[in-house]
């Protein structure tokens, strides 16, 4: 039984950070002189459900602290209130004590029980104070204005939004009450207004129908809403991983038949053969659903950025405006989870560092509010998320400065894009006053190195006076990589295609050796350094020649290598496996797949090979 | 008291029944058990996929089912048997510590159950396993049988599976 219990709590946790988090979203979204009643609605709602899931498991403080909440937002939406800047204030303050509470059950973490106790007398103190309802400006308000005396009563029965705790049990199947009156009062609220329409005057019925139709679908939708779970399950990751995976192995048995297939009478076996057609394209179907579901929007990470730049400008005394966009960009749930805290480091350090003081602003000629703009896209096999600012830009002297001071090789002449990425150097900062907000230096190199464990980079631009670019680079999934399968003897490796420049067969004469060691070939102007993948791995080539093989540009932070191979063997999509997960990391190596013919074929790190290059150069 | 003395007895406090299950296998002339309980499953040899530069012993990574799994050869890495690779070839699939481990040996022979009477120390020398990795020395039919911890073997730095292994 109490494991039951503990089941059903990780789901209440789930479902609570959700409700939190959209409400979060919402009341920062909230127009306060012209208040959304579909979104306060959506915002009661989210409380309401909290309040329901806290009293079914007992959580007695979250059900208190929740109820203030909902009796507050209650007279909001009932338009007996009107929402002021300062209640957003303290709905988001309440918010994030919810958050410790439920940090508090779920993990055990100390709950500042003094903040909680603020926050509900503050909110108590809004609710009472101002009993008078303020006058709505918008045109509907003589007629929604009417509701509230009707409404009370009823949605008192629907909520018991008086009763006690105790009671509270009862009241956790609102939905069919809540569903019921909301139809009601759509259809009062019609009523109502065709009431209204009679009396009014011209100027007013003209205003009126978008009026009408506002309110309608408001409240049909509030109506639906409460029951949104239907159209969605909750599964966890783990099995949809399973599903992947399982989808994988699908994958390969396919190509294994096709392959052998491929081989039979196509007379005889006409059948047989269709049927391959066919399950090759259902195959491929399965493959893409399959690995959609790991897919969510990036709004998931960048829902939480309004509040943090909100919060932090007000902090530190700076005006800010932030624009997403993109946000139905889709990516890998576990690049999701991965990239949020990279962001919001870039965020704060833009927020920080970047944007300046109104008054500095004004000064220098700009809009005394800062911009912030997050931006996401699909740009070929790539996600590209930018962080753009219209602040003050990296200073280049600044940097070069503290760069000598640590100690960094450094010189004048070196060219921006060397100097911006000293500051990815651990332990670097340009800030002059370390404050709690940044300027300790620990980060962007961490923000680095996160970035490139997901097979991704980082690239700055910046042009002082006029705002910093930060510009980061994923691939589209962890699990699956568009690669190109070359054979050096017996033996396939593949190489992720996103680092392929081009391939070609060089001529003789354009491989030179140096100081009669290392290698370079001239490939349209530019020596490049030539490595045999054979002497990497210690292999036996077919190919000892270099313009009998192959040579494959390879292309990664901003250094080109040519790779010596014996021939190419074809493109594939390869779903990646750890090595690590059985044996260790080896070097040279991203990690291995399974081919058509469940071979495993090991993918090379170029990333490792093009800087181990550079190294042995320098 | 030896090592392999203090292993065993450490093992033998473990198991309250005394009572053991080996798969016994033959690598050379040497006949070795190893706790049923670590055996995933036993197939036959395959090509496997070459590491770069990993050591001679560790033959490279096939595809069970999905999952790579690195293959070991304990013929090449005790110096011991014909090293060669045909239909009777065959690989034990380990399940050790959580991951999965293939280890080629001459040749499965047998279940047998021991007691813990049946179980003798081991001495600290005579066969191609480090004494530390012995659990001890059996007897069936007149033969020896000698006991390896292979969790023990698996995960230990000589046999280079593992990132930062414990030598």
């Amino acid at each position: 039984m109490t494991i039951d219990m503990s089941q059903f709590y990780q789901v209440f946790f789930e479902e609570t950070a959700e409700h939190l988090a959209s409400m979060e979203s919402l009341l920062l979204g909230l127009d306060v002189d012209a208040p959304n009643l579909d979104d306060l609605n959506a915002i009661f709602r989210a409380a309401h459900s909290i309040k329901g899931g806290s009293g079914t498991f007992g959580f007695n403080d979250m059900i208190e602290s929740t109820h203030i909440l909902e009796t507050l937002l209650d007279r909001l939406r009932k338009e007996e209130l009107k929402p002021t800047a300062e209640m957003i204030d303290v709905f988001l303050q309440a918010g994030d004590a919810l958050k410790s509470q439920l940090d508090g059950h779920q993990n055990g973490a100390a709950v500042d029980q003094e903040k909680v106790t603020t926050v509900c007398e503050k909110l108590k103190s809004l609710a009472e104070n101002k009993e008078i309802a303020p006058q709505l400006t918008t045109d509907a308000a003589p007629v929604t204005h009417q509701e509230p005396p009707v409404k009370s009563p009823e949605s008192d029965d629907g909520y018991g939004f008086f009763m006690d705790i105790e009671d509270i049990k009862k009241q956790n199947e609102p939905d069919p009450g809540y569903g019921f009156f909301n139809t009601d009062s759509t259809e009062y609220t019609a009523k109502n207004i065709s009431q209204a329409h009679g009396s009014e005057n011209t100027n007013n019925s003209q205003a009126s129908p978008s009026n009408v139709k506002d309110i309608k679908s408001g409240n049909r939708s509030a109506a639906a809403a409460p029951n949104p779970d239907a159209a969605s399950i909750r599964v966890s990751t783990e099995k949809v991983d399973q599903l992947i995976n399982l989808v994988g192995e699908l994958v390969i048995t396919q190509a294994m038949l096709s392959q052998t297939a491929s081989q039979v009478d196509p007379v005889v076996y006409e059948k047989l053969l269709n049927g391959m057609t066919q399950l090759e394209r259902n195959t491929r179907d399965l493959q893409d659903s399959v690995m959609s579901i790991r897919m969510m929007p990036i709004s998931f990470v960048f829902s939480r950025f309004p509040r943090l730049v909100r919060d932090l400008a007000s902090k530190l005394g700076k005006q800010v405006e932030l624009k997403t966009i993109g946000e139905g960009t889709e990516l890998d749930k576990g690049l999701i989870e991965k990239i949020s805290d990279p962001l919001t480091h870039l965020v704060r350090n833009s927020l920080d560092h970047g944007i300046e003081s109104p008054e500095k602003r004004t000064a220098s000629g700009k809009d005394t509010k800062g911009t912030i703009t997050l931006s996401a896209a699909h740009q070929g096999g790539n996600i590209v998320i930018t962080i753009a600012d219209d602040g003050a830009g990296l200073s280049r002297d600044r940097i070069l400065t503290k760069a000598r001071e640590k100690g960094l090789a450094v010189n004048d002449d070196m060219p921006d894009q060397d100097v911006w990425k000293l500051i990815f150097a651990p332990g670097f900062s340009t800030a002059d006053i370390v404050t709690d907000v940044s300027g300790r230096g620990v980060g962007m190199d961490v923000v680095k190195r996160n970035i490139e464990g997901m097979g991704g980079r980082v690239e700055i631009s910046s042009v002082q006076g006029q705002g910093t670019t930060m510009t980061i680079r994923l691939p589209l999934t962890l699990a699956i990589l568009d690669g190109m399968s070359i054979s050096v003897g017996k033996e396939i490796f593949i190489i992720p295609l996103t680092y392929i420049i081009e391939s070609m067969q060089p001529r003789k004469e354009n491989i030179n050796t140096i100081s009669g060691q290392g290698k370079v070939v001239h490939v349209r102007g530019e020596y490049l350094p030539l490595i045999a993948l054979h002497e990497v791995f210690n292999l036996k080539p077919d190919v000892m020649e270099h313009h009998h093989g192959i040579l494959v540009i390879l292309e990664s932070d901003r250094k080109k290598i040519a790779l010596f191979v014996d021939e190419l063997v074809g493109q594939h999509q390869v779903v990646i496996k750890s090595l690590e997960s059985n044996y260790r990391k080896v070097p040279g190596t991203a990690g291995a797949t399974i081919m058509g013919d469940g071979k495993v074929a090991m993918i090379i790190d170029v990333v490792s090979l093009v800087s181990m290059s550079h190294q042995q150069a320098a | 008291m030896t090592v392999a003395q203090m292993i065993q007895d450490s093992h033998h406090t473990d198991n309250s029944s005394g009572i053991d299950e080996f798969l016994t296998f033959t690598l050379g002339k040497e006949e070795y058990g190893i706790d049923i309980l670590k055996v995933q499953e036993i197939r036959g040899y395959d090509s496997v996929t070459t590491i770069a530069n990993s050591p001679k012993f560790i033959k490279g990574v096939i595809n069970l089912r999905g999952i790579i799994v690195p293959i070991v050869d304990m013929r090449i890495k005790f110096n011991l048997g014909n090293i060669e690779y045909n239909e009777f070839t065959v690989v034990i699939i380990l399940n050790i510590a959580k991951r999965v481990v293939g280890m080629v040996v001459d040749g499965v022979s047998d279940v047998i159950t021991l007691t813990a009477t049946q179980i003798k120390p081991a001495p600290e020398f005579g066969s191609a396993f480090d004494t530390e990795y012995l659990t001890g020395l059996g007897t069936i039919d007149e033969r020896m049988l000698i006991l390896v911890d292979i969790e023990k073997l698996m995960t230990s730095g000589d046999m280079e599976l593992i990132e930062n292994a414990a030598a």
